[in-house]
């Protein structure tokens, strides 16, 4: 029933929300095709990245996330750096290094014309205070385990002896530098491109604080000294991080680049819109669902290069059903790798049937899950369930997320066609995640390992017993004393072929049950050059420069 | 009235006190610590860290030092972000919450009041159903889908702004409307249903008997009345605006406070749970006495009490 | 002028009349069977109930099965409205998904009619003291991590799970009794502050002063007299929960609470939906128009409650 005819307040009414949507619509009117902040970018030589999660912190020591060292590969220099392309070692602060015959001693010689962003020379003691500061207990870093390879490193870090100088690392002189491993350590110079072995500026760390305190104030852009290409302007949470070439160094001459904006990105459609709008040049992800488009429509702007990390499922080998290795072989062996990679995964991943991915030089794992699902349900008749009959339900847990859920829906249903065995998910936020997998509370569960430097080692040290990133209840005596063998062994063939040996018993027990490779899906406008892909998608900003295609 | 006033706010005290005294408890029943990782780091350096952060006294311990120091104003230093405190992160995403808050605030008011009122006073006609259809779609596209369609349309395929970031003025549009447009179908619903409860109540109708006019009716008395639901929706509903929302400021990467709320509690990180709770809390608790006044105001007949 | 009304009040007792109280739900009852929006919206929301809760076992697409070759395609014959990712039908799955997130409206309007509609009404009506404290535990509730509670919700009760597994022979997992709990912690809250407001304006009117003149008592005057004056507000926020209800079950099934897949509900389907919303338009739009036609019967079934309950317009 209408209530009145109240034309007056209707009008007004009408009047006020017309008012408002003419507010909201005015700025459009006046807007025309601007200039993108890419183009001005590539005029200006300023790059415009995406950098995934935000940086937490800028200190080489404290962080441990990929964001933070590719923004610090830009801010610092270390011994040696990364050759674009194939990460062979390149001269960084050190001119040139010799290495003892039996591997275990390096010793370096140091540039003489590198200095701080502050002016000070950057000499070899500042090298030795860094990786005291790193192995201190006290500052708590978090990858200081990557510095056990140094002579009495562990020892340190972990309180044993509480004298830095029986620690392998000693300043010769101003630019000499030794380092003693406590074994050889083929891949240490690698080691070394990481952002824990970073040097930092003692002086300045000093002058906010402890140098052992994690909280030191020295990292914000008003306080920060580096030794890199650029050095740190701005640093805003959540928003951007701003970094200027740096005069002070060495090699400014050859860095073309005047500015980088790294952009946090968590929201990957958000990147993908920014990217789309001329707002970024570099998009460190794209979304599953867009990578066929661009595959089809914008190829020269789409890159996905494999890199050194595999998806793979723990299985915890202490409970019924899973403790028979045929049955957890009959599992590996019932999934359809190449359709998950081609219709669930979609980002041109590779199916993995070996655990340490393809792209580490002098390292092809001869050993492979081979069988198809006859193999699979002979294996699980062999176990005692013919056809499944009697197994009881068996549950995978993964870490929300689309895309996990995606997969381990395909798996469940490979499971069933294929074994006929019942099939479970559960899906856990993330720290619940954590701690479950940790007590050993599940059956399957959801895994990803990214390698922090070119060397087998970083995958099958995993499986070793004692350790942390185990988590499946797996041990074996053999696989053990090969992966230790092989850290002593400085013979490159030698070493190869222990850690060949070591994969296929990993490969035979199948506590890790191996899905795919990652790739990078990558958007890079055409206008950057000598971004070159890699397997550790780490890049080299002062390489790097902007042209546009002519 | 000030004495009503000067009591709640003495009533904050006890409020805040549990909520800090019920959130610290939760958060260390909470499976998984701050600095739990993919990558397992070893256990003393864990301990290290933790000892750092003091977390390795006793649970009273920790309680009553963070209880002091929560009665000095410090919500101690983030987890997350170790060179800065949990004062400063939101001391600078709040203003950018603030912004877009209020700008969205704004067009849900505009938007919401005025449609509802439109409908409200001609029910079951044209005028009141397509407000109202529009009002119930708005109700059901969440703003994780509005947010990227308004993006790709008005940023990527006419180019008008930019699909996201804080840089520019113009930034605020998109996000500030996709936040606007979901609340404004909120107030609209609540606005036509409190209104209509009024246009029907006797004194309403008296007043129109005795031929005061429509918009007389309206203004003077009906509205009064009519908006007290939106009134009441209002008080939390700013509070959530304000604090910002993870969703929109995740769809166009904006530096603002409502991520600080979704990703701390993941992240388990103490300190900056806290605060962000008691942050909200603060809000809401003053944004509900603002609405008691509002609540006297509008009906002169109810005393402060 | 219903007949009951017109039966002296023999007993001076708070209870409802037995018969009094019937013919006045009767009442409503006729001149809400005379509003054919409402009956048409309740005929769809019974359908569309059925069709979700018996429509899985019917139709011959199950919500599982997947057909990875065939991925996301649109609507077609074999597949009334396409399929999603991993080739699944997507009609089966709206049908599943329909269970779960009817399930939670109706919780939700269940916790907020009741727990938010007392409370408000209790706590606006004494005022004072009472409505201080009741109204400060409403914001204690509002402010706690609701993030923090469902992880601590689940970690508490998964325990208890394994006596709970009987439930599952009626459809019912454990896990979906802990998703009642959650929503009905918060779902009551904004209720109770409208309800509260709506409560304490009216209570300084003519009619309900003069029934306390007259001695009624508290109970009688809330639940006969200012109840059905507020219906309104009640009814407009009820409705305006429900798709705000089915999002967050959604998100609470990112915590791990709710259904586990490869089961759905609605709030899941809109929100991976969303993720392809360029892509895969349909699977967005279906969901998405499930969830606006259950608002929009919902909304015209309340409003015909309104009018049938409203006491003051069945004088016109």
């Amino acid at each position: 029933m209408p209530f009145v005819s109240s034309s007056r307040i209707a009008r007004a009414c009408r009047f006020s929300f017309l008012l408002v949507l003419a507010a909201l619509l005015f700025p459009l009117t006046s807007c025309s095709r601007r200039e993108t902040r890419v183009e001005i970018g590539i005029r200006e030589q300023i790059l415009h990245v995406g950098n995934g999660t935000d940086p937490q912190d800028l200190d080489p020591h404290i962080t441990t996330g990929e964001p933070e060292h590719k923004v610090m590969m830009a801010l610092f220099e270390g011994l040696v750096t990364e050759n674009p392309g194939d990460l062979k070692p390149n001269p960084g602060v050190a001119e040139r290094w010799e290495i003892s015959s039996d591997g275990t001693v390096y010793t370096f010689y140091l540039r003489t014309n590198s200095f701080w962003s502050n002016g000070d020379r950057v000499t070899a003691h500042d090298f030795v205070a860094s990786f005291e500061r790193m192995l201190t207990p006290a500052l708590g870093a978090k990858y200081a385990a990557m510095l056990y390879p140094l002579k009495n490193g562990e020892a340190f870090n972990t309180g044993k002896i509480t004298d830095f100088s029986e620690v392998g690392a000693k300043a010769l002189d101003d630019f000499t530098l030794q380092l003693t491993l406590h074994s050889p350590t083929p891949y240490f110079l690698s080691l070394l491109m990481h952002n824990s072995w970073f040097p930092v500026h003692l002086p300045t760390i000093r002058k906010h604080g402890s140098v052992f305190d994690r909280a030191n104030r020295w990292s914000l852009p008003e306080n920060f000294v580096g030794n890199g290409a650029f050095r740190l302007a701005e640093w805003k949470i959540n928003s951007h991080v701003r970094v200027v070439k740096n005069s002070n160094y060495w090699d400014a001459a050859n860095v073309k680049l005047r500015e980088i904006y790294f952009y946090p990105t968590e929201n990957q459609d958000a990147e993908e819109r920014a990217f789309r709008a001329g707002m970024l040049h570099i998009a460190k992800d794209v979304p599953q669902m867009k990578i066929e488009v661009y595959k089809k429509n914008r190829p020269e702007v789409f890159r996905a290069e494999p890199i050194l990390s595999i998806y793979f499922y723990r299985i915890n080998v202490t409970k019924p059903p899973l403790n028979d290795k045929r049955v957890r072989k009959a599992l590996a062996l019932a999934i359809d790798r190449d359709l998950i990679v081609r219709r669930v995964t979609r980002g041109g991943q590779l199916p993995a049937l070996h655990f340490t991915p393809p792209g580490i030089s002098g390292y092809a794992p001869r050993a492979r899950i081979s069988g198809g699902p006859d193999e699979a349900r002979r294996l699980l008749a062999e176990a005692g369930f013919p056809e499944g009959k009697g197994f009881p339900p068996i549950n995978i847990l993964f870490n929300t997320h689309e895309g996990h859920k995606a997969i381990a829906e395909a798996i469940q249903q490979m499971w069933a066609k294929e074994l006929g065995i019942p099939v479970t998910l559960r899906n856990e936020e993330w720290k619940v995640f954590l701690r479950t997998t940790e007590k050993l509370d599940y059956q399957i569960a959801r895994a990803g390992w990214g390698g922090d430097y070119p060397d087998p080692n970083t995958f099958l040290e995993l499986a070793v017993t004692d350790n942390g990133n185990n988590e499946t209840g797996w041990s074996n005596a053999e696989y053990d004393r090969l992966i230790a063998e092989a850290a002593r062994t400085a013979n490159p063939e030698e070493r190869m072929e222990l850690f060949q040996r070591a994969e296929a018993i990993l490969l035979d027990e199948v506590p890790f049950l191996p899905i795919y490779f990652y790739t990078r899906p990558t958007l890079v406008h055409t206008a950057v050059r000598n971004f070159l892909p890699n397997v550790l998608d780490l890049h080299q900003w002062k390489h790097v420069y902007l042209e546009e295609k002519k | 009235m000030f004495r009503f006033i000067a009591r709640r706010i003495l009533q904050f005290i006890p409020v805040l006190f549990v909520i800090a005294t019920v959130t610290f408890f939760m958060l260390r029943l909470a499976p998984g610590g701050p600095f739990d990782e993919d990558k397992k780091i070893p256990e003393e350096i864990v301990r290290k860290i933790e000892a750092h952060y003091g977390l390795d006294k006793p649970l009273w311990q920790q309680y009553l030092i963070q209880m002091k120091n929560l009665l000095k104003g410090d919500l101690g230093p983030s987890f997350k972000y170790p060179k800065h405190t949990v004062n400063e992160l939101i001391a600078e995403a709040f203003p950018v919450s603030l912004q877009l808050g209020g700008l969205a605030l704004l067009v849900a008011m505009a938007l919401g009041i005025t449609s509802g009122l439109i409908a409200s006073l001609r029910p079951n006609t044209t005028s009141d159903y397509v407000p109202m259809a529009i009002a119930m779609l708005g109700i059901c596209v969440p703003t994780f889908v509005t947010g990227p369609l308004l993006s790709n349309y008005f940023g990527l395929k006419l180019g008008w702004f930019n699909p996201g970031g804080w840089f520019f003025p113009e930034d605020r549009v998109l996000p500030a409307l996709t936040l606007g447009f979901y609340y404004a179908a909120y107030i609209s619903r609540l606005t036509r249903g409190g209104m209509l409860e009024i246009l029907n109540q006797d004194y309403i109708r008296t007043a129109r008997a005795k031929g005061a006019s429509t918009s007389r009716v309206v203004l003077r008395h009906a509205l009064k009345g009519g908006l007290l639901p939106v009134v009441s929706f209002l008080g939390p509903a700013v509070a959530g605006l304000l604090t910002g929302s993870f969703v929109v400021e995740s769809i166009f990467n904006i530096p603002g406070l409502g991520r600080f709320f979704v990703i701390s509690a993941f992240n388990r990180d103490y300190t900056m749970v806290l605060g962000t709770v008691l942050f909200y809390a603060t809000l809401i608790l003053v944004l509900n006495l603002i609405v008691d006044i509002v609540l006297v105001w509008l009906n002169p007949k109810l005393k402060f009490e | 002028m219903p007949l009951a009304a017109e039966v002296p009040n023999l007993t001076p007792s708070d209870e409802i009349v037995p018969d009094k109280g019937t013919s006045l739900w009767l009442d409503a009852w006729h001149r809400l069977a005379r509003n054919k929006l409402a009956v048409a919206s309740a005929v769809f929301l019974f359908l569309l109930a059925i069709a979700c809760f018996i429509g899985p076992m019917v139709v011959k697409n199950t919500y599982y099965a997947q057909n990875l070759e065939l991925g996301p395609t649109p609507p077609s014959a074999s597949h009334w409205l396409g399929t999603d990712k991993l080739g699944r039908d997507q009609f089966a799955r709206l049908l599943i998904g329909g269970r779960v997130s009817l399930m939670v409206a109706l919780c939700a309007t269940f916790v907020s009619l009741t727990i938010g509609v007392f409370w408000g009404a209790i706590a606006g009506f004494v005022g004072g003291k009472l409505d201080g404290i009741m109204m400060r535990i409403v914001d204690i509730l509002y402010s706690l991590p609701f993030t923090i509670f469902v992880i601590l919700l689940m970690v508490f009760f998964r325990d208890l799970e394994a006596q709970f597994r009987w439930l599952d022979r009626f459809g019912i997992p454990f896990n979906l009794l802990l998703l009642f709990g959650a929503i009905g912690v918060v779902e009551w809250l904004t209720m109770a502050r409208i309800v509260r407001g709506q409560v304490m304006s009216l209570r300084k009117q003519e009619f309900i002063e003069a029934a306390q003149a007259l001695g009624l008592r508290r109970r009688r005057i809330i639940f006969r007299h200012m109840i059905p004056n507020i219906l309104g507000p009640i009814i407009v926020y009820t409705t305006l929960t429900i798709p705000a209800v089915m999002l967050l079950e959604a998100f609470l099934s990112f915590l791990g609470l709710g259904v586990q897949p490869p089961m759905s509900s609605w709030g899941l389907l809109i929100k991976e939906g969303a993720e392809v919303m360029e892509e895969y338009p349909w699977l967005l739009l279906y969901p998405g128009a499930a969830l606006a036609a259950t608002l929009f019967a919902l909304n015209f079934l309340g409003d015909g409650l309104r009018d049938a309950l409203d006491v003051r317009a069945s004088k016109d």
